[in-house]
């Protein structure tokens, strides 16, 4: 039986995390409704991605249906989550720089600031250290994550900047491994939604 | 691999981070954050919309800079300008200016009847109109990062719209099924679609066009965005039909909500409650061909 991992599917970069999940093995499933999320018996999906996207877009579109306090539910249980790009900025606990009335869903001990790399003439493709191997990533107008809470990990920075971040749980990225086509995240979440021994973080377990 | 910026996947890259959302046209700061909050992925800075456009005639060029810095500096989303078909300059300016997305577009007066911009010249990443799926391709061989199918803007009529996205979506469906059946047919499938041969073959192994496909030009209410989602549009432009209606936020929010869960009547139904005035209209059939704007381009 494969894990079933929901990709948000509101807005953004979708078919492109649910194309590599698919190559890696998982079931993929789209969360559009909190009835994608969780029925009667419990969740339905083993593991989460929050994809890229405009996040104070995804933002909105989470409160409109209904989604945003249940996602935010699921992912505090402890349902294994990647968050890449405007996915990191919605899973922080403190967005930099947000829109007017934007808001997060504060499952990721971090502050994160929005197109902290600039504008699209600054998104850039470059290859990126980072404590799971060497990755090529993408950024596009990318955020970057400027406070780091106890018990998160840093796993990449770019010169001084960091880009990822792992908990247990959460992995969040500035980047997108999705675009470049780089399956390292995507494995690492199928084998934590397998509950394969070793597959998570090393990091502390997340405060609040 | 050294750091590269201006990349065809960095350019195609924001386009995919807009699927599913709703670039709006405005003219001022005050619009553009009207439609920031009610969840626009990205605004379109223009001078006039198309609807004022063509209701005043004359030459329609990119805007005036300050006008664009200012929609900038107003908002955190995305922002995209437009630049007159096969004018370079004001491309160089636009960038220059630092937007995110060059909209090489029909809507304004063309500056070349023959050229359209060597749009792979620039880091800045363009999106350009198609009526059909020659001329989409014709656009991403020039270095176009994002397609959108023309429709007719200014009008508030649907019906091109709808022509243009479901002309693109069956080129490529009978492209893929010859590709099938007899792919040595492909030489003269790209003779007839006028686009190069490599890029003609990708979409036809593919059956999707290497770009994102938004569709514009004439969407005026939740459910006119919802068709042409369903009709396979990646996402939607909104010109004159929020800013020309009588309530634009909670029009601009409505088509939002729509954009999003196109699928779902009872969601599409709740978003098209109480909006008050839809913006009046022109029907395509009454206007005369000269002044159709889709016809530009080619």
């Amino acid at each position: 039986m494969p894990a079933t991992v929901g990709v948000l599917g509101l807005q953004g970069g979708v078919r492109e995390h649910r194309e590599l999940l698919e190559r890696v093995g998982a079931r993929v499933v789209l969360v559009r409704a909190a009835s994608d999320l969780a029925g009667p018996d419990g969740f339905r999906v083993d593991a989460l991605v929050l994809p890229g996207g405009e996040s104070s877009t995804i933002d909105k579109l989470l409160r409109m249906f209904g989604l945003f306090e249940p996602l935010g539910a699921a992912i505090r249980s402890g349902v294994p989550t990647l968050a890449t790009c405007a996915g990191l900025v919605l899973a922080a606990r403190q967005i930099i720089d947000p829109a007017p009335g934007q808001q997060s869903l504060g499952v990721l001990d971090v502050a994160v600031r929005r197109n902290a790399l600039g504008p699209q003439v600054d998104s850039m493709e470059t290859e990126l250290a980072t404590t799971r191997g060497r990755i090529r990533a993408a950024f596009i107008r990318a955020p970057v994550v400027t406070a780091v809470g106890a018990g998160v990990e840093v796993i990449a920075r770019i010169g001084t900047q960091v880009v990822g971040v792992s908990t247990p749980t959460i992995t969040g990225v500035a980047f997108h491994p999705e675009l470049t086509g780089d399956a390292t995240f995507h494995r690492h979440l199928v084998r934590a939604a397998s509950g394969e021994a070793g597959a998570r973080g090393r990091g502390a377990v997340l405060s609040g | 691999m050294t750091t590269v910026t201006g990349s065809t996947l960095v350019k195609r890259g924001l386009a995919d981070m807009l699927k599913g959302g709703v670039i709006m046209d405005v003219v001022t700061a005050e619009q553009a954050r009207i439609a920031e909050d009610a969840g626009a992925v990205a605004v379109m800075a223009l001078e006039r919309v198309p609807a004022d456009i063509r209701a005043q005639g004359g030459v329609a060029r990119m805007s005036d800079p300050d006008l664009i810095t200012a929609i900038i500096e107003a908002v955190s989303i995305p922002v995209m300008a437009k630049a007159r078909i096969g004018h370079f300059v004001e491309a160089q300016v636009l960038e220059h200016l630092k937007v995110d997305y060059i909209d090489e577009s029909e809507v304004l007066s063309p500056a070349d009847y023959a050229n359209h911009i060597d749009k792979h010249a620039f880091t800045v990443p363009f999106v350009c109109g198609a009526t059909n799926l020659g001329e989409a391709l014709r656009r991403i061989a020039e270095g176009a990062a994002m397609i959108r199918s023309k429709g007719e803007a200014g009008t508030g009529d649907v019906s091109e719209a709808t022509k243009h996205i479901r002309t693109i979506r069956h080129e490529i469906a009978v492209l893929k099924a010859t590709c099938e059946a007899n792919p040595d047919e492909l030489y003269v499938a790209a003779k007839n679609l006028q686009a190069p041969y490599e890029i003609v073959r990708e979409v036809a192994e593919t059956g999707a066009l290497p770009v994102v496909l938004f569709t514009a030009g004439g969407v005026a209410t939740p459910a006119d965005a919802a068709l042409m989602m369903q009709l396979g549009a990646d996402g939607v432009f909104v010109g004159s039909g929020i800013f020309k209606s009588g309530n634009p936020a909670a029009r601009a929010a409505a088509i939002v909500k729509a954009t999003a869960r196109y699928d779902d009547p009872a969601v599409v139904a709740e978003a098209s409650r109480g909006l008050g005035e839809a913006m009046v209209g022109i029907n395509v059939a009454d206007l005369p061909a000269p002044h159709r704007l889709a016809e530009r381009g080619w």
